[in-house]
């Protein structure tokens, strides 16, 4: 009897457990936090790295750039044309069509072109990356490749880091472009707007610098993206709750375009507010 | 918990040294000890099997001595150099030093048997692509794998795998050479074959040779050393027939649960 009461002394009260737990949960996210900062550190470092593979990057570009193209073509038609009829629509009541170009491009080429750019490449090449490196993760050849004193970094990582921040710059102005002739159809073709209006009114309000922050924001979503899939790829053994095996590289694949895409939401209001 | 004063090696020239090594996994409180002050050493130009059962930490051996895992305490000496305080460039050199067939051999998916074999020469070497292709030949020919060179790792049997991840593994002339359980998913027909291959290979080469199984007694054959681990416990021997008879109570009760009476009768 003494023996068990000693024994239940000696457990922690529920609310020790419970600050227990929240500091677990912290030194967690600390742990994280550090191994995704090694990890940018060393893919970074691995683009200065010889030899460079520039066989693998044009292979990287082809996928996350030229392959990405179809999907960045419908989004920014899409986005353009809703935006030109929405655009239309509200300048309307205010006798203001004749601003519809410049609502449109200021839109697509500060907000909207960046922005879904990102999550689209995120969703398309992002997780294709994450699995492919998880995969070769638990499948060993991330080790073979350190056993055969090859850096995984610059032989696996670097590559793609480099052609995520040629592709996706690349893929915004392609989307940008795509995007305001989406608008053109849907204001002028459809709804009457005068065409000569529209384009005077984007040359007009469209500046440098909010062409400069749309390439800003497509660089820093590039690298978001590049680093939070192939780091969730990469650490995809040592990340708590994600399971073992097949299982493991799935849980993480979908955790890191949801991780990369609130970032860029939250970089692009950031970076908004820096900027603008 | 040594094993060191039983090694019935330890006159000759070591090429890997475990000096107190300790290893646990897990967070803090579901802390789990695989390896708890472990001593041995590997003798040069041998061919050493660790044995036991599953989760006894044969393979977290493996992961210590190419640096893929850090000791909790002790040393893992490579010659006379801690891995475990090495840097990443001196831990790459050391690397250099080593072959590896790891236990699900890891060829790279995506690229060829013949991309797979030259891939550590086309990064670490500076040989032409002619000296590449050449050497690669010979050595699909030495391991009778010519023929399927432009063939995709999904594309051949296990038997197939084991020795182009062998002839992968052999490419830099490796001075140790570290097998990972080499004859899981094997039949008996195809591993005896991946025996006498590694027999072949090394009476060849006369690498340093590591094998981690538990293929037991059939793996015995090989070796000129045995370290068997069982819940902790480590000792070594120089034939399998001295297993039943070691001074360590875990081993002979592992002796006893997978050898049987034949083991003990020799």
């Amino acid at each position: 009897m003494n023996q068990e009461n000693q024994e239940q002394q000696r457990q922690p009260s529920a609310i020790l457990r419970f600050v227990g737990g929240i500091g677990d949960q912290v030194l967690y996210v600390l742990t994280d936090l550090g191994r995704m900062g090694i990890f940018l550190y060393f893919s970074l470092v691995g683009l200065c790295k010889h030899p460079f593979r520039f066989r693998e990057l044009v292979k990287q570009v082809g996928f996350i750039g030229a392959g990405s193209i179809t999907v960045i073509f419908f989004t920014a038609l899409s986005s353009g044309m809703v935006l030109g009829l929405q655009g239309y629509y509200s300048l309307h009541k205010f006798g203001a069509e004749g601003m519809l170009g410049s609502a449109v491009s200021l839109t697509l080429i500060m907000e909207l072109g960046p922005v879904l750019t990102a999550l689209m490449v995120a969703g398309r090449a992002g997780s294709a990356m994450c699995a492919e490196i998880g995969i070769m993760r638990i499948s060993e050849q991330i080790d073979a490749l350190e056993c055969m004193a090859i850096d995984p970094f610059r032989y696996l990582i670097s590559p793609k880091f480099l052609a995520a921040l040629i592709s996706v710059p690349l893929l915004t102005a392609v989307f940008d472009v795509v995007g305001i002739l989406g608008g053109y159809l849907a204001g002028v073709k459809l709804m009457g707007v005068n065409g000569g209006a529209f384009f005077a009114g984007m040359q007009q309000s469209v500046t440098n610098h909010d062409l400069r922050l749309g390439v800003v924001k497509s660089f820093v979503f590039a690298l978001l993206l590049v680093w939070i899939c192939t780091g969730r790829g990469y650490f995809v053994q040592k990340i708590r709750g994600a399971g073992f095996g097949a299982e493991s590289v799935s849980t993480v694949t979908t955790q890191a375009v949801v991780m990369s895409s609130i970032a860029v939401l939250v970089f692009d209001y950031l970076l908004t507010a820096v900027l603008l | 918990m040594s094993g060191v004063e039983n090694a019935p090696l330890d006159a000759e020239p070591a090429a890997i040294r475990f000096v107190e090594v300790s290893k646990s996994f897990g967070e803090r409180k579901r802390r789990h000890l695989v390896l708890d002050r472990v001593s041995f050493s590997v003798p040069k130009g041998r061919t050493t099997v660790i044995a036991g059962g599953s989760g006894q930490g044969k393979s977290v051996i493996l992961k210590l001595i190419l640096g893929l895992l850090k000791p909790d305490a002790g040393q893992v000496l490579v010659g006379d150099r801690d891995i475990a305080a090495m840097g990443y460039r001196a831990l790459q050199e050391v690397r250099m030093l080593f072959g590896v067939l790891f236990q699900g051999v890891a060829l790279f998916d995506s690229l060829t048997v013949f991309e797979n074999i030259a891939l550590p020469l086309r990064e670490r070497t500076k040989l032409s692509s002619e000296e590449i292709r050449q050497r690669v030949a010979a050595t699909l020919d030495q391991l009778e794998l010519t023929g399927h060179e432009e063939k995709f790792p999904a594309q051949l049997s296990g038997g197939m795998k084991k020795r182009v991840g062998l002839a992968r593994a052999l490419q830099l002339d490796p001075e140790i050479v570290l097998f990972d359980e080499p004859t899981t998913g094997l039949d008996p027909v195809m591993t005896r074959e991946i025996y006498e291959l590694f027999t072949r290979t090394q009476q060849r080469l006369g690498y340093t040779a590591v094998i981690v199984s538990h293929d037991i007694p059939q793996i015995f054959t090989l070796a000129d050393q045995i370290i068997l681990l069982n819940k902790g416990e480590l000792d070594v021997f120089s034939e399998a027939s001295r297993i039943p008879y070691s001074t360590k109570p875990k081993i002979r009760e592992f002796a006893r649960q997978v050898m049987g009476q034949e083991a003990r009768e020799g």
